[in-house]
């Protein structure tokens, strides 16, 4: 057999794959991979939109998640938002083709990160049920709201409009309406639907949701202020954070005439006089086209750059759920006794701006007899899965919980304590696509650590207060007991009336600290 | 009004003043441990020290002895005005009652009650018996002495095989006529009873006299008016143990919870008899040796530590020969030398040597 015979039989099993194969495979990374898991990424990634959707017009929202149970495995689920709707000719490519989206070469503080939300929730309707999504839109009053019945083309990865008209029932003055039905389970507990509303619901004060599960239980979380977050600013990438590989598409693809006013116009932090000054040191002509130069020299460039001595990235960019509002959404779902909260300044890993805030409730409705309760939020979204993959975990583990008097298992501290976490930054470095825990950098895990710290500091003052008051009454109360027994003797012996030695003696006890003299 | 009325309505009017003033109520009791008491050389006696605890009613750890404290000295305050006496077990009972609405018992032992009506004698000044509590009777007496009590006249030598039994309180016992020499008082009854067969206070003309145990106070006061009023030397027989020298030495020297009432317990002249370390070998009742248990060791260890052992050369001595011997031996091994053994050689023996340790 000759050499090129080999190479010919072996192409013939090369071939473009589809979307649909391409799922398949990798349905694991993208949230899929087993029923429950599947029916809560299919909500995650539609409720993740409706807000994000809302918070980019100024609309305040108000989010309706319904899930009917229609078989053993099968589920219907509606999610219905007042955001501003998206016009007739995008919605089919917004939800009927994979990794189409506005926020994939941006680098923004927002809650999707890889535009496969949405459409891949679409996909896998597709797969496990056969039936087309329902979507209705309407972008104003005075205009109908329409409905489209879509699919995906799974081997052109192209939308599929299956049905196309105007929708003639009561709808909202505007609005995402979307309906699908999908494959699932339904689970109770800690990683369940309920539970991802319930976070979502705390990470998110400023909107309103309204919740029914297959149970037919309805819940409904209030606004808790009226005001939405800042708006987060987009910011170019910051050299630190971008891989050779990405810095040579990026030279590919730039709109500047040189080299160097690529470096200085596509990245934050780098002036002309530090690119030229780069280029330089790496043997290129500051003025050729970027498009001109080969792998070796943009490589050397880029290492270059690795090296420079560059400004942190802006950190104005970025837009905290504020501590004093966390405070508010953990009062109010938990009744605690006791809330403690903090908002770290912005900080920085590999060139990526990030904030970290901790919100610590104690006792109220919280159960004890248990380990605390963990809410991870990463950029208004909660984590549900891979608690211990996540660095939010590992760095409350990493606290010494003795310090502030509170026990704990296994690093974790038990009885009614709830710890939120929120990080927010232009990019969240998962541990995988699934999204679902935060790679532990050292940066990373030292902020929501020093955070933590702060408010465990906070809630030690609190548990020893509320000691010393236990204490106190305590004390009083076995003293309360004697006074009328002390009280005989002394009208014994000295003919004191009774009822005036305990009058005085309730008069001393009321004195705050009679221990000693 | 008597004094020791007087000393306890005063004791609670100034707690009522205390807490009229918006104060803590608080009172100092003397430390009665060993920690706060001094041996007096020259007095040969144990004196309680200068150290003070102030106790007071709004603290935790106070409270309850409080309590306990004006609660006994109501009650003896009530004993004093219906001229009546109570035992240290009535006076718990009297003492003893549940706070309304609580499972709480002002005292749940008598150790409670003893211990506050100690408290109340050091507060006071006063001795128990002048506050009307007394302590159960235990005790007997026999020899040539007859003494009048509460208008009866009592012969202590034709009262049959019992003897005087001693009551807790002997203040106002009057003697008639005494005719004796010295005392033997032991810690044993059973000695007493055999002594007192043989009638030893008639051949040795002496007096003899015994409690169980350690003397109760109303036998240690008996002992010191007849010491003191009748120049007669007391002479105390205890087994050979570190518990029974101890005995011994309360008798002589006073005692560590008792030590603020030295002056009227103690007899500095007292003498120990036996039975000593020599006496075991003199007497052949090494064969009668039960082996020291750690508890014993720890006790010689302690009581030849005391102040008023630690500097007398013959009782370093003594301690020496008893933990070399390694074990005790009790008065009643004598008995294994002859039935009469003790009245008719031991004792004679001893008091014609002047075979005393001081």
């Amino acid at each position: 057999m000759s050499d090129g015979e080999i190479a010919q039989k072996m192409s013939k099993g090369l071939r473009e794959i589809s979307v649909a194969e391409f799922f398949e495979k990798n349905r694991h990374l993208l949230g899929f991979d087993n029923p429950s898991k599947a029916l809560l990424t299919v909500i995650k990634e539609a409720v993740d939109n409706s807000l994000d959707a809302c918070e980019d017009a100024g609309i305040l929202p108000e989010v309706t998640v319904r899930i009917t149970q229609k078989s053993e495995d099968r589920f219907k689920i509606v999610v219905q938002d007042n955001g501003p709707g998206i016009i007739k000719e995008k919605i089919p490519r917004v939800f009927g083709k994979l990794l189409y989206g506005s926020k994939f070469y941006k680098l923004c503080q927002s809650r999707g990160q890889q535009g496969i939300g949405i459409s891949a929730a679409v996909l896998y309707s597709q797969l496990t049920t056969g039936k087309p999504v329902i979507i209705r839109s309407r972008i104003s009053k005075n205009k109908v709201p329409h409905e489209f019945h879509l699919r995906i083309d799974t081997t052109k990865n192209e939308p599929h409009i299956v049905k196309d008209v105007k929708y003639e029932g009561s709808f909202p003055d505007h609005g995402i309406y979307i309906e699908m039905e999908i494959e699932g389970s339904f689970k109770r507990g800690k990683r369940s639907v309920d539970e991802y509303i319930k976070q979502t619901a705390l990470a998110n004060p400023s909107s309103k949701i309204s919740y029914r599960n297959p149970y037919k239980e309805k819940f409904y979380y209030p606004r808790i202020i009226n005001q939405l977050p800042r708006k987060a600013k987009s910011i170019k990438p910051h050299p630190f954070g971008v891989e050779l590989g990405v810095f040579e598409r990026m030279a590919k693809g730039t709109h500047a005439r040189s080299i160097a006013g690529f470096m200085s116009t596509d990245f934050s932090r780098v002036g002309l006089d530090t690119a030229k000054k780069i280029c330089r040191i790496a043997k290129v002509n500051p003025s050729t086209p970027s498009h001109a130069l080969g792998h070796a020299e943009l490589e050397k460039i880029w290492r270059n750059l690795q090296k420079a001595k560059l400004m942190k990235p802006p950190l104005d960019c970025l837009s905290p759920i504020s501590h004093a509002v966390l405070e508010k959404a953990v009062l109010k779902d938990t009744k605690a006794e006791f809330v403690a909260s903090i908002t770290r300044p912005p900080s920085v890993y590999r060139g990526n701006p990030f904030g970290i805030e901790v919100c610590i409730g104690y006792g109220g409705e919280l159960p004890n007899e248990k380990s605390a309760d963990i809410i991870r939020i990463a950029n208004r979204v909660p984590l549900i899965h891979e608690a211990s993959a996540c660095a939010i975990t590992k760095a409350i583990k990493d606290v010494d919980w003795r310090h502030y008097r509170v026990e704990h298992n296994n690093g974790v501290p038990t009885g009614p304590i709830l710890i939120l976490v929120h990080m927010y930054s232009t990019w969240i470095p998962y541990t995988s696509e699934g999204k679902e825990a935060i790679d532990a950098y050292p940066e990373i895990s030292k902020e929501i650590k020093l955070a933590v710290q702060d408010c465990g500091r906070k809630l030690a003052r609190f548990l020893a207060g509320k000691r010393k008051r236990q204490m106190e009454k305590k004390r009083h109360s076995l003293f309360e007991k004697y006074i009328p027994e002390l009280a005989i003797s002394l009208e014994n012996l000295s003919g004191e009336k009774k009822q005036k030695i305990i009058s005085d003696l309730q008069k001393v006890i009321k004195k705050p600290v009679v221990e000693g003299v | 009004m008597s004094d020791t009325k007087k000393k306890l309505i005063g004791f609670g009017k100034t707690l009522v003043k205390q807490i009229g003033e918006k104060k803590n109520p608080h009172v100092d009791v003397p430390i009665r441990s060993l920690s706060n008491i001094n041996f007096n050389p020259k007095k040969k006696m144990l004196e309680m020290g200068s150290n003070t605890s102030r106790r007071f009613f709004f603290n935790v750890a106070h409270v309850r002895k409080f309590v306990q404290t004006t609660e006994a000295a109501a009650v003896a305050k009530e004993l004093l005005e219906a001229d009546k006496h109570l035992s240290l077990r009535q006076t718990f009972y009297k003492i003893k009652r549940t706070i309304p609405g609580t499972n709480i018992n002002i005292v749940d032992e008598q150790q409670e009650s003893n211990e506050a009506i100690e408290d109340l004698e050091l507060i006071t000044g006063e001795p128990r018996e002048k506050l009307n509590i007394n302590a159960n009777k235990n005790g007997s007496v026999a020899g040539k002495v007859i003494i009048e009590d509460r208008g009866d006249t009592i012969d202590w030598s034709r009262l049959g095989s019992g003897g005087w039994a001693i009551p807790s309180n002997v203040e106002n016992i009057k003697f008639k006529k005494v005719n004796a020499k010295f005392i033997i008082y032991m810690e044993k009854a059973a000695e007493w009873e055999t002594l007192h067969e043989d009638k030893i206070w008639n051949k040795l003309n002496c007096i003899i006299m015994c409690s169980q145990g350690q003397a109760t106070r109303g036998v240690r006061r008996l002992l010191k008016r007849l010491n003191e009023e009748f120049k007669l030397p007391v002479y105390v027989l205890v087994d050979g143990d570190p518990w029974g020298v101890y005995i011994y030495s309360v008798i002589k020297y006073g005692s560590i919870s008792l030590a603020h009432m030295s002056d009227s317990l103690a007899i500095p002249s007292a003498r120990l008899i036996g039975l000593t370390a020599t006496d075991v070998e003199k007497y052949g009742l090494k064969r009668h040796l039960i082996k020291f248990k750690e508890i014993d060791k720890k006790r010689i260890n302690q009581v030849s530590n005391y102040a008023w052992f630690r500097d007398k050369p013959e009782w370093q001595k003594e301690f020496n020969r008893w933990k070399k011997l390694g074990g005790k031996v009790e008065l009643a091994a004598l008995t294994s030398n002859g039935l009469s053994f003790m009245s008719e050689h031991y004792l004679p023996d001893k008091i014609r040597k002047k075979d005393l340790m001081d």
